[in-house]
Parts: structure tokens; sequence; C-alpha cells
């Protein structure tokens, strides 16, 4: 894969996202609409959506998103696959010729379950224990494999990335003949890292998918504390770690997403002095702990998963982000020009304040192996939260 | 009459251009309607004309301008009025952040809330005194690096009741200028070296000026307004770090 390495200008990458709290779908001629309102914010080096619901008659099996640029290197992750996984069925991913982009890589996409040798079957095979296995078997192939990658690996999403203008990639990857209940988009200007297929945004593991406008220059630091925990970067983007600190802070560490939002964009500690108990203790415990997670550098970030959508600001807000909604649509951009294209009357606009997350959650029992974050104790936030209480049954089921 | 542009499949090069042919033919009023993310509205242009804008507005709306009066029915997005030279931008709804950015002359009066770093690096020089009005709350940042100019912020129009008046860093680096509060702010949202003081009779005098006309253009009643206290925020020194790099 041809690596484009920019000049470096200022400008600033454009973000949409879409939910419908039903979990309604969303034709993909929405989500290309709005971002391709925010088109002078990318430079041809990239573009990329995401999009949740899209594979409703495999929902019960991981979905790779597999990028390859040889047929050998396509072969390689098969070997792997074969292996590790029992495959219910596997496919090229559609996409059509579009004029300016050129020389694309192959993509497929297989439908796998993970697949336990001896008595691990009985203890593991079902239980949450299968994230786990995929997380470490996407990095196994996005390390090993050279020209291989796994660009998104959740149930019931997918992924769909690379250089070009947003509606040159929604045109190559047929982006409007899929419905989904999230979506969220990206338009790319490649600042301090290369513009190429596997550096285009969104990111993502399992089901978590995260598209960013800004700069991580905290980068280096973040990438050595997820090395720890056996995440490892090889996609040559800064946002990258965003999508690792997510799995390992809210899935494997458990912290409610406001916690963790307060982890990558923590407030100052002259704002934590002032606080009231117990929040001065909380947000000291999560600036203590999660230092080497915290997110240096200017930043809009939105995120999702299997349940939600979630916007976040760096905590002295250099990147724009604006919300609204309307009835069961909630919408998130870097400009409200983008929310205004698909949604021109929003009952509420607003713009979420620095490091306070804005959290969208599908209304309980929506979708199939639906995820819900918003746990224990509410941590109060002053920004507009969606909240709903999660039944006593499905906590037990986590 | 008034000359109509319907902006809704243009792009801003083309608007623009639109925009400078008709004040070039001598239009004295423009309307331009479906305006969503169209970038740099009237920016550079140097003429008396009174501009509508119906929709949203997109980036640096006014920037460089010099003269026209722009009412905005509705949002504006970031960069409202960056380094506007004179003129007046009127926005009938909530604005972006760095709205004044480095703004030298000319008005911007925003009825609801405005967003963070607004009237960053402002500045005056003898008559010309840029003034920026805010009939909402103000987020992190405000008036830093202010170097001259006025910013009233009157908080009694807001979306957001949680939030303070005006966010943390208000003034951070600000040394000359002055920012006018209705019934003040808490000392934790400023800057360093700065100085809360309670109005004089002059304050009022050219508090109840500007925001007589600022009443004027959104139909807000003045004797209301003017009923609370005001503070004013000032730097201690014209040099507040003139020391820091002196060693």
């Amino acid at each position: 894969m041809e690596i484009f390495i920019p000049n470096k200008e200022v400008s600033g990458c454009g973000l949409s996202g879409i939910i419908n709290r039903k979990g309604e779908l969303i034709s993909g001629q929405l989500i290309i609409e709005s971002i391709c309102c925010q088109m002078e914010r990318g430079n041809g080096l990239g573009a990329g959506y995401a999009a949740y619901g899209i594979y409703p008659e495999f929902a019960e099996y991981y979905c790779l998103h597999v990028m390859a640029d040889s047929k050998h290197a396509l072969k390689d992750v098969e070997e792997i696959l074969a292996h590790k996984c029992y495959l219910v069925h596997q496919e090229r991913i559609p996409t059509r010729p579009t004029p300016g982009i050129t020389s694309p890589p192959r993509f497929r996409r297989y439908f796998v379950k993970p697949r336990y040798e001896g008595e691990l079957r009985e203890i593991c095979e079902g239980t949450v224990d299968e994230d786990d296995y995929m997380v470490e078997l996407v990095m196994r192939i996005n390390k090993n494999i050279s020209g291989a990658y796994v660009i998104s690996s959740g149930r019931n999403m997918g992924a769909f990335k690379g250089v070009g203008f947003p509606d040159q990639i929604a045109n190559f990857f047929r982006i409007e003949e899929y419905s989904a209940y999230i979506w969220t988009a990206h338009n790319r200007f490649p600042t301090n890292t290369p513009g190429w297929w596997g550096g285009a945004h969104p990111f993502t593991i399992l089901d978590w998918s995260i598209v960013h406008n800004g700069e991580i220059s905290s980068y280096g630091t973040n990438r050595r504390y997820l090395e720890m925990f056996g995440y490892h970067c090889t996609l040559l983007t800064d946002t990258e770690v965003v999508a690792y600190l997510l799995d390992l802070l809210i899935r494997r560490h458990g912290l409610p997403i406001e916690l963790a939002c307060m982890a990558l964009a923590p407030p100052f500690w002259q704002e934590i002095d002032r606080m009231e108990e117990p929040d001065r203790s909380v947000c000291t415990a999560i600036r203590a702990v999660y230092g080497a997670a915290m997110l240096n550098g200017p930043f809009a970030i939105l995120f999702a998963y299997n349940g939600g959508l979630v916007g976040l600001n760096d905590r002295v807000k250099l990147r724009p982000l604006v919300a609204a909604r309307k009835g069961d649509f909630a919408y998130m951009a870097s400009e409200e020009a983008a929310i205004r294209a698909i949604c021109p009357d929003p009952e509420e606009v607003w713009c979420p304040k620095a490091g306070e997350p804005v959290i969208i959650e599908l209304e309980p029992d929506t979708i199939p192996n639906q995820r819900s974050y918003l746990r224990g104790e509410p941590f109060k936030i002053s920004a507009p939260v969606c909240r709903f209480p999660i039944a006593e049954e499905e906590e037990e089921e986590e | 009459m008034a000359f109509e542009i319907d902006a809704k499949d243009l792009h801003y090069r083309e608007l623009n251009k639109l925009i400078r042919r008709a004040v070039a033919q001598g239009e004295k009023e423009l309307v331009i309607r479906n305006v969503n993310g169209h970038r740099y509205l009237a920016a550079g242009l140097s003429a008396e004309v009174k501009i509508d804008v119906y929709g949203t507005p997109g980036l640096d709306l006014g920037a460089f301008m010099r003269g026209p009066e722009i009412r905005v029915h509705g949002n504006t997005q970031d960069g409202a009025g960056n380094t506007m030279d004179e003129g007046k931008i009127i926005v009938e709804g909530m604005a972006g952040d760095v709205v004044g950015y480095a703004m030298r002359g000319g008005k911007i009066h925003v009825a609801s809330d405005v967003g963070y770093r607004v009237g960053i690096h402002m500045k005056a020089y003898m008559e010309k005194v840029p003034v920026i009005i805010i009939g909402g709350k103000a987020g992190d940042f405000l008036g830093e690096y202010m170097a001259g100019g006025v910013i009233i912020l009157l908080g009694i129009n807001s979306r957001y009741p949680e939030r303070p008046i005006a966010g943390i860093y208000l003034g951070t680096g600000m040394h000359g200028g002055v920012i006018y509060i209705r019934e003040g702010v808490p000392e934790t949202q400023l800057g360093k070296a700065l100085q809360i003081e309670p109005t004089d009779d002059e304050d009022r005098r050219k508090l109840e000026r500007y925001l007589e006309e600022y009443c004027r253009d959104f139909g807000y009643d003045l004797q209301e307004i003017m009923a609370a206290d005001f503070v004013k925020v000032r730097p201690t020194t014209h040099r507040p770090y003139g020391k820091l790099y002196a060693y």
C-alpha cells in the first residue's frame, strides 16, 4: 500500500456521527451528505465510515474486515483464521471502480467465532472471554502478517476506509447501500502521520470504532502503556491508541464511560482541588491510576460501540464539536452545518464542554449483543447525557 | 428591494463571488437564504452594505471585513469576525469558538452563548475600539491575550443553566482592554494578573451606550439589563509577562 507523506499544513479533519436510539436503521446516504458538507476539512488523503447493525444475518459472529496488499497476504490471514476460528461465511467486500481512487488494496470480510482448543472450549466458549480472544487474534494478524490488516472486528458492524475524499470512499465501498442504527464518518487531513489506507479513520477493535480530529502528542506514552496489556499499534497513526484505550478502560477494566473519558481528558488539578467529595477523590484516583492513558494534545473524537455513540473534546477544547437532537435521533459533528445538512430543524443544538462526554445510548434491549457502559453511581457532569436505567438482570449478565 | 441570493446548491466560493458582484453593482441590502456551512461569507469585503443571512454560515464569517453589517438569523460557527476591522455582526442565536479573533474594530452582538476563546487577542488603537457583547455565557479563555477593546458578558440568555457565566482561564495573558460582566464572576475563573473591580459612573455610561444599541438589535429591555451590577475585569499591568524571560 502506498504511503503518502503530506506537507505539513494547518487544517482540521471533519467528523460526523448519527445514532437512532430506537435502533431504527439509517441509510448510508445520510451520513455521506453530512460528512461531505465538511469537504473543506479534508485534503483527500483519507476518509472512512463505521456502521452498526449492517450484518443482522450474522449478528452472532465477529465480522473481520481485512485489508490486504496482495493475494498472498490474504492467504496468510486465512491460514491463521482457519486454525483459530470457526468460519461461517466469507466474501469480498463489494466495491466499485471510482475516479480518483487508484490502486486500492483488496478487501474481504470473514464472519467468525473463536475456536478454543481442548478443555478451554467448555470454559470459554460463549463467554466474554471471546472478546479477549478476538483482540489477541487481531493483534497477531496486524503485527505478524506483512501487508494485511484487520480494520474492524466487531459483531454486526464494520469499518470502511481508505485514501480519498469522503464522497470517493463512499462511492468505492457503496456506503449508500448499507443501513445502520449508528454511523460515524471521517474526512481526513493528515498532519503528522502519513496518509495511507490503513491510516484512514475509523480505527477499531472489536465493536469499538473511533474517528478523531486533532493530534495526540502523548502517542508514545499511550502506546507503551497499551503494550503492557497486549495491544500493539501497527497503523502508524496516533488515533489508533484511542481505540485500544477504550477497550482496555471500559470493556476490560469496567470503567463507566464517564470515568473512562475522564481518564482520557482529565480535569486540571486546580479544578480537582475545588471539587467536593467524593468527586475529588474519584478524579484524583483516575488521574493517579490512568496517567499513562491521558491523551495530550488537541482532539475532538466520536466513538461508537454496539449500543451507543459518544463525543468527547480535549480538556481545553482545541477542536470543534457540536451536538444536536431530534426525536430518537442524535447527531454530533465538527460543524453545525454538517448536522443541519441532514436535519434542518433539530430540537436542540449545543456545544459540549471541554472534556465532558456526550453519551447517547440505545434504549435497552434494542439490538442483539447490546452493550451498555453507563454503570454504577452516575458521576455528575453537566453535559447532556442520555441515561437509561439498566435492568438488574442485564448487569448480572455482564 | 433587497437583492436575494439562494445559497442552496452553491459552493462557498461561488456564493462569495455573487456577494462581491452584487456589492460592486451598488446593492445596499442583500438577503442570502439557505446558507449552510458556507465559509468566509463577506470575508475581506470593504463596503457599506447590509447582509441578512438565513441558515448557519460556516467558519470565518466576515473575516477581515471592513464595513458590512451582517445579521445572522440563526447560529454561527467558529471564527466569526476573525480580524474584522469595521462593521457589525449580529447573531440571533449562538456563536461558536474564537469569535472576534484578533478583532481590531467594529462590533459583534450575540444574542445567546458563545464558545471557547472568544475575543482572543482583540486589540484597539485610537478611535478604533472593537466591541463584543454576549447575551449568554462564554466558554474558557474568554479575552485571552486581549490587548484592547471591550467585551461585555451578560449571561441572561443561555441554554446552559449548569455552567458558570464564564469558563476558566478568563483573560489569561490579557494586557489591555476591559471585560464587563453582569452580576460578577467567581475569582476562580480568572487567569493570572487580573483584577475584578466594581464599575463606576463612567463605566455605567459606557455600558449604557453599548447596550442600548445591543438591546435595539434584539428587542431586549435595556432597563432590565442595567438593573444589575456589573464588574469589570482588567489586567493589573500592561506587561503581565514582561519579566517572564528576563534573567
